[in-house]
């Protein structure tokens, strides 16, 4: 019934009317999604306009005065921002490298267990983390990385002499690498399980009969049957690059003035400076704006060279 | 699942992945091993080496403290009322809509599913905002960590992607029936799909339960700061307010005195004592939700 509605629907107009009105009542659903996005995320789209005006509160920023570039010549000669824009690059390349091959190991060799049950408490325990929050996280590592904590005395029976690694600049970013992999990795390797899971048990044995190796399976049933999913979260994760994927979280609940210098972020970087310090919003604006625009064009990068490499991509 | 791989002897491989994955879980474990054995330390029995391994005591005195601090009830009541209306706000619109957009017919639909997907990848940026929902009135208002909060757009995806593997059939002889779409949606589409919308609904509300930063950025009275503002305040910004309550109970209630870690992990342990509750609910039915959520249209 449906279906014959729409072969007619694109010669008249009269015909694509009837359709939407056939679809009033998904058109009423559809509303209030459509009035969020608008509001939270597609105002404050047009709010990036304050990147070219000075902000003036009295005014809002429809009507604050237009400056041009000056923010972004600010911008160039901001040290601070600098900073904190070698510290995103670095810490984002870091966890790409470090983290991203992780969850789908672990998801390959759970895979590889003969035993359902040891799989399943295994999967459970490492996904724990997840639900925890940073706040409450932050906490915890606080107490074991302190320097009378857990840490520096385990270290201190190996003969080792150590000092927390949360106030040191050399270990501050190691240890937000492997604190990230220690909350996410079990997480993360749920989707490459279901992937995994997803292969026709068929195969294994048809491969098993005919003799494949272990690593042969892998690479010849495992891999094929998980990699457009691993592209597409390729793209995902480079496309988050420049927010760290949410690590404004990790870092502004576990970063002090000590390691500033290694940690300040570009998110933090703004946060601290608009409602600590009192910056411009106009100008926090335009360092936003920058973060924004460089994350959309390395998502784009990731999505051509994922499509040259043959996957499907995002889009 | 594979009865004929099942059977076989361990081999050296298992036994490897066997030591690898027990030491991962130990490491994974042990921290809140660790948060449970300090919130249950006696104060005078404390020799810190010994905290970290085994449990030395067991003392609620730390518990007490803080069930007695009525900043702990005020941020705790706060974190109930954002979960529950939280997830009753996020699961109606992001069910609607989803199935709305589940509709490959209805025209529109791609032009708006474009515009969801790009917010996933272009923002406004904190500033602006900040300055939007400063506009729509919510600063300083317990509906800011339910409202700009509410749709995660990753979960209104995957549930879209869900709904459009419920055959047509079904709705079509409903509506042969001359049941309305909306009739179709509340009494067949959410009936059949229980099991899915309860794990979103619990993703939601571990979501909100863990809210933080909207409050941060929004909310600056003390007495709608919810239970992880409460947390921030008594892990990071040291537990002075705390600290005063214990000493006084030690005085009024000649309790001895609590070891300020103790209050620390006390207070963690009890308002992650939820997520642990609806956890292995929780856990049961996730991978399913993201195997579907992950199948391309």
């Amino acid at each position: 019934m449906k279906s014959e509605k729409r072969l007619e629907a694109h010669p008249s107009k009269n015909a694509l009317w009837s359709t939407i009105r056939q679809y009033k009542y998904h058109y009423l659903m559809l509303l209030p999604v459509v009035i969020w996005y608008l509001v939270f995320s597609y105002l404050p789209m047009y709010g990036v306009t304050l990147a070219l005006k000075t902000f003036d509160f009295s005014k809002g920023i429809l009507g604050s005065p237009w400056i041009g570039l000056d923010h972004f010549k600010t911008l160039l000669q901001d040290q601070e921002f600098w900073n904190a824009f070698e510290n995103t690059v670095i810490i984002s390349l870091a966890k790409l490298v470090i983290h991203f091959p992780l969850p789908i190991i672990l998801a390959i060799v759970m895979n590889e267990f003969s035993r359902n049950r040891a799989r399943k408490f295994f999967q459970t325990l490492f996904t724990f983390p997840h639900f925890i929050s940073w706040v409450v996280l932050a906490g915890i590592l606080t107490n074991i990385l302190s320097n009378d904590g857990v840490y520096t005395q385990f270290l201190s029976l190996l003969g080792i002499e150590a000092s927390s690694p949360l106030v040191n600049e050399n270990e501050f970013r190691p240890m937000l690498y492997i604190t990230h992999v220690w909350k996410e990795i079990g997480w993360d390797s749920i989707i490459y399980m279901a992937a995994l899971a997803g292969i026709n048990p068929d195969l294994y044995e048809a491969a098993e009969i005919d003799g494949a190796s272990r690593f042969q399976r892998l690479r010849y049933i495992a891999w094929p049957g998980i990699k457009s999913t691993v592209a597409i979260l390729f793209v995902l994760t480079i496309g988050g690059l420049m927010s760290l994927g949410g690590s404004f979280d990790q870092i502004f609940n576990l970063y002090s003035s000590p390691v500033y210098s290694v940690a300040d972020t570009i998110d933090t970087y703004i946060y601290r400076t608009t409602f600590t310090v009192g910056a411009d919003f106009g100008y926090m604006t335009a360092v936003g704006l920058l973060k924004s625009v460089i994350n959309l064009v390395l998502l784009v990068l990731a999505n051509m060279a994922v499509k040259r490499m043959g996957e499907q991509g995002l889009y | 699942m594979e009865p004929t791989r099942a059977k076989k002897k361990m081999s050296t491989f298992d036994i490897v992945t066997y030591i690898i994955l027990g030491f991962l879980a130990l490491i994974t474990f042990y921290p809140f091993y660790n948060v449970i054995i300090i919130s249950f330390a006696k104060f005078d029995v404390i020799s810190k080496s010994d905290l970290y391994w085994l449990p030395q005591s067991f003392d609620f005195s730390a518990y007490k403290v803080v069930l007695s601090d009525t900043k702990f009830w005020s941020s705790f009541l706060v974190t109930i009322l954002v979960t529950i209306g939280g997830v009753i706000f996020s699961m109606v619109i992001s069910v609607a809509g989803a199935y709305a957009l589940s509709k490959k017919g209805m025209p529109g639909r791609n032009a708006v599913l474009t515009l969801i997907l790009f917010t996933m990848f272009f923002n406004g940026g904190l500033i602006p905002f900040y300055l939007v929902v400063k506009e729509v009135g919510l600063i300083n208002n317990i509906l800011v960590m339910i409202i700009p909060a509410g749709i995660n757009t990753m979960y209104l995806i995957i549930m879209k992607n869900y709904f459009s593997t419920i055959p047509d059939g079904l709705e079509e002889s409903a509506k042969l029936d001359g049941a309305n779409d909306m009739y179709i949606l509340l009494k067949i589409i959410i009936p059949i799909s229980m099991p899915f919308m309860a794990t979103f609904g619990l993703f939601y509300a571990v979501e909100r339960w863990n809210e933080w930063w909207h409050a941060l950025i929004f909310i600056s009275d003390a007495d709608k700061a919810p239970l992880q503002i409460y947390l921030r305040n008594i892990l990071i910004t040291a537990s002075s307010s705390l600290n005063s309550i214990a000493m006084t109970m030690a005085e009024q209630k000649n309790l001895t005195k609590v070891y300020t870690p103790s209050l620390q992990m006390a207070s963690i342990v009890i308002s992650c004592l939820p997520i642990m509750l609806v956890y292995p609910f929780l856990q049961k039915h996730f991978a399913k939700g993201v195997l579907v959520g992950s199948m391309k249209e």
